[in-house]
């Protein structure tokens, strides 16, 4: 449903996204996809460009099948769009300016009774459906703005950080909606919030700097990480001669040594997923030695994403 | 020529006929309609009304509506251009600023519309109002005519002068407030130039000779302008209101489009 290749968006010399590439909603990725990244990390940027709001410098991207440079105006008739914020009209009545969007969308009057009929039980808009949309809340225009962009039924929904802002028990409703949503729509949706990612999406892209760091689905993307963890043992005995003992094990990749009070406490990275801690535990009961500790420490999406903003924020 | 017109003709009717030109038109209308509501509700449109009015009252009641005078708005109509030239900013300076300030350019320009059919909407939206400000003069003619035989036809044309006038200077208001998201730079921006146009190249013209007079006279507004005031309608004076409206417009469109890029 969205194909992205290579995109790049540059303001003046500095790249806002750099050579971006992904393709999503399939049978392998589901229909809910989750797009995280830090604040600044070109989430926005990307959606105005699939959304046909900005051009990218360079790259293309396919929705729903059309170009969205050369065939701009199609896509934008197959697409729905919450931007940050949800800024809407404020001297507007919420069914007027869902009129008006359905107009522009070219629904016919009844087409669109029906449309903002389903959109306001949809989104619980309720009486405020009839309400100077200035004097709403600010949850309660977040609504009216998913209300817009449900109204033509879209087979690709575009939501920029769409629970900003809202208080809890908003927060649970919208991600209940979203999960609706992706029975029937295409759902992408960004945030710098990853449990709200982990919880929905089906599919998750990580960006970060303007790069896509990584992607997959919730669990693929969890063992990619976790292909990252660390053995932390200590042992009693001389340092070198542990040292060289525990590297000459089959599956270990790096150890890393420092003396602790008369201890000798060793990081050790393990080889892909292979599992070194039996043999740890034999080759200290074969030279006799003493262990005090072994603990796997394992790196969680969280830590990798914190990692990452927090290099993002240095670079 | 007859075969050039003919095809030319052929391929208006069949621009006209199809189904993108229906649809583009259906899209103008809307926006149009958004608008005209949107200047309705907005505060500034009822204080450009009441100074409108008020001005211009003030203006028909010392100048025209005098005990023993000549039955015309001749002075009336000498005054609206000038009037309008502060008064036509002012409706104009929210129009793309705006959209820009509040963030709802994003939300517009992402539905499947044309740039081109968005600035038309603004347009015709703006100048639809403008027609009902203008509208409102109407009741000075009808005094005078009350009191004593009016020209209708030197009313007529100088309504027709104003209104393709009015049309320009939206034109041009509306391209200062593509270009900025703030709309004091805006209103600022297309007064001045307004006012270079109609009140100091008319006033230039006069001090200077050869070549650069004649630049000035054909520039000034108020010089076309004048015509019209003396009851003529000029197919040469129309045809210049028209495309610098159109030129202004497209200039809109194309800073609309460069916006994007950056």
């Amino acid at each position: 449903m969205i194909t992205v290749k290579n995109l790049t968006k540059r303001y003046g010399p500095v790249p806002a996204i750099a050579d971006v590439t992904f393709d999503i909603a399939s049978e392998e990725t589901g229909n809910i996809i989750g797009f995280l990244g830090p604040n600044g990390a070109g989430k926005s940027t990307t959606i105005r460009i699939l959304t046909c709001f900005q051009p990218a410098t360079s790259g293309s991207a396919v929705v729903a099948g059309y170009d969205v440079f050369r065939e701009s105006v199609q896509v934008r008739r197959q697409i729905g769009y919450l931007a940050e914020n949800a800024p809407l009209y404020p001297e507007m009545r919420a069914r007027e300016y869902l009129n008006f969007r359905g107009k522009l969308h070219r629904m016919s009057p009844a087409e669109r009774k029906k449309a903002i009929d389903r959109v306001t039980e949809r989104c619980w808009l309720g009486e405020f459906v009839d309400r100077p949309i200035g004097q709403l809340s600010k949850g309660m225009r977040q609504r009216v703005g998913l209300a817009d962009a449900l109204l033509h039924d879209p087979k690709v929904v575009f939501l920029d950080e769409p629970t900003i802002g809202l208080d809890p028990n908003q927060i649970r409703e919208t991600r209940k909606l979203i999960r609706e949503l992706g029975e029937r729509h295409v759902v992408f949706l960004s945030s710098h919030i990853l449990h709200e990612i982990e919880q929905i999406c089906t599919h998750t892209i990580i960006i970060a700097g303007g790069r896509i760091l990584a992607q997959g689905s919730p669990k693929a993307l969890q063992e990619q990480i976790s292909a990252g963890s660390k053995l932390i043992t200590e042992i009693k005995g001389s340092e070198a001669e542990v040292e060289s003992a525990v590297k000459g094990l089959a599956g270990v990749d790096s150890v890393q040594s420092e003396g602790v009070d008369g201890w000798c406490r060793l990081t050790i990275g393990a080889n892909g997923s292979s599992d070194i801690r039996e043999a740890i535990f034999k080759l200290t009961s074969e030279k006799g030695w003493t262990m005090r500790e072994m603990r796997r420490e394992v790196a969680s999406l969280e830590d990798f994403f914190i990692k990452i903003t927090a290099e993002q924020r240095l670079a | 020529m007859s075969k050039l017109g003919r095809w030319l003709f052929g391929e208006l009717i069949a621009g006209l006929r199809s189904e993108e030109f229906r649809i583009g038109a259906g899209n103008v209308a809307t926006l149009t309609g958004r608008e005209l509501s949107a200047q309705f509700f907005s505060p500034i449109a009822y204080v450009v009304i009441a100074v409108f009015l008020v001005v211009s009252g003030i203006f028909f009641g010392a100048e025209t509506f005098q005990p023993g005078g000549e039955a015309s708005c001749r002075a009336l109509f000498q005054v609206l251009p000038i009037i309008l030239v502060f008064v036509l900013p002012m409706l104009t300076m929210r129009l793309m600023s705006e959209e820009y300030r509040n963030g709802t350019i994003e939300s517009l320009m992402t539905a499947p519309v044309r740039d081109l059919e968005v600035i038309l909407g603004k347009f015709l939206g703006s100048f639809i109002f403008f027609l009902v400000l203008l509208g409102s003069t109407l009741i000075y003619p009808l005094l005078v005519s009350v009191w004593g035989p009016l020209d209708m036809g030197l009313a007529f044309s100088s309504y027709v002068g104003l209104a393709l006038m009015g049309a320009l200077y939206i034109a041009v208001g509306l391209f200062f407030s593509t270009c900025t998201r703030n709309q004091v730079i805006a209103v600022l921006c297309s007064f001045v130039l307004l006012a270079i146009l109609t009140l100091l190249a008319d006033y230039l013209a006069r001090s200077f000779e050869g070549t650069l007079r004649v630049v000035l006279q054909q520039v000034s507004l108020l010089a076309h302008y004048q015509d019209f005031a003396r009851g003529l309608i000029d197919t040469n004076h129309t045809l210049f209101f028209v495309t610098s409206t159109a030129l202004f417009l497209f200039f809109a469109v194309k800073v609309l489009e460069f916006r994007r890029w950056r």
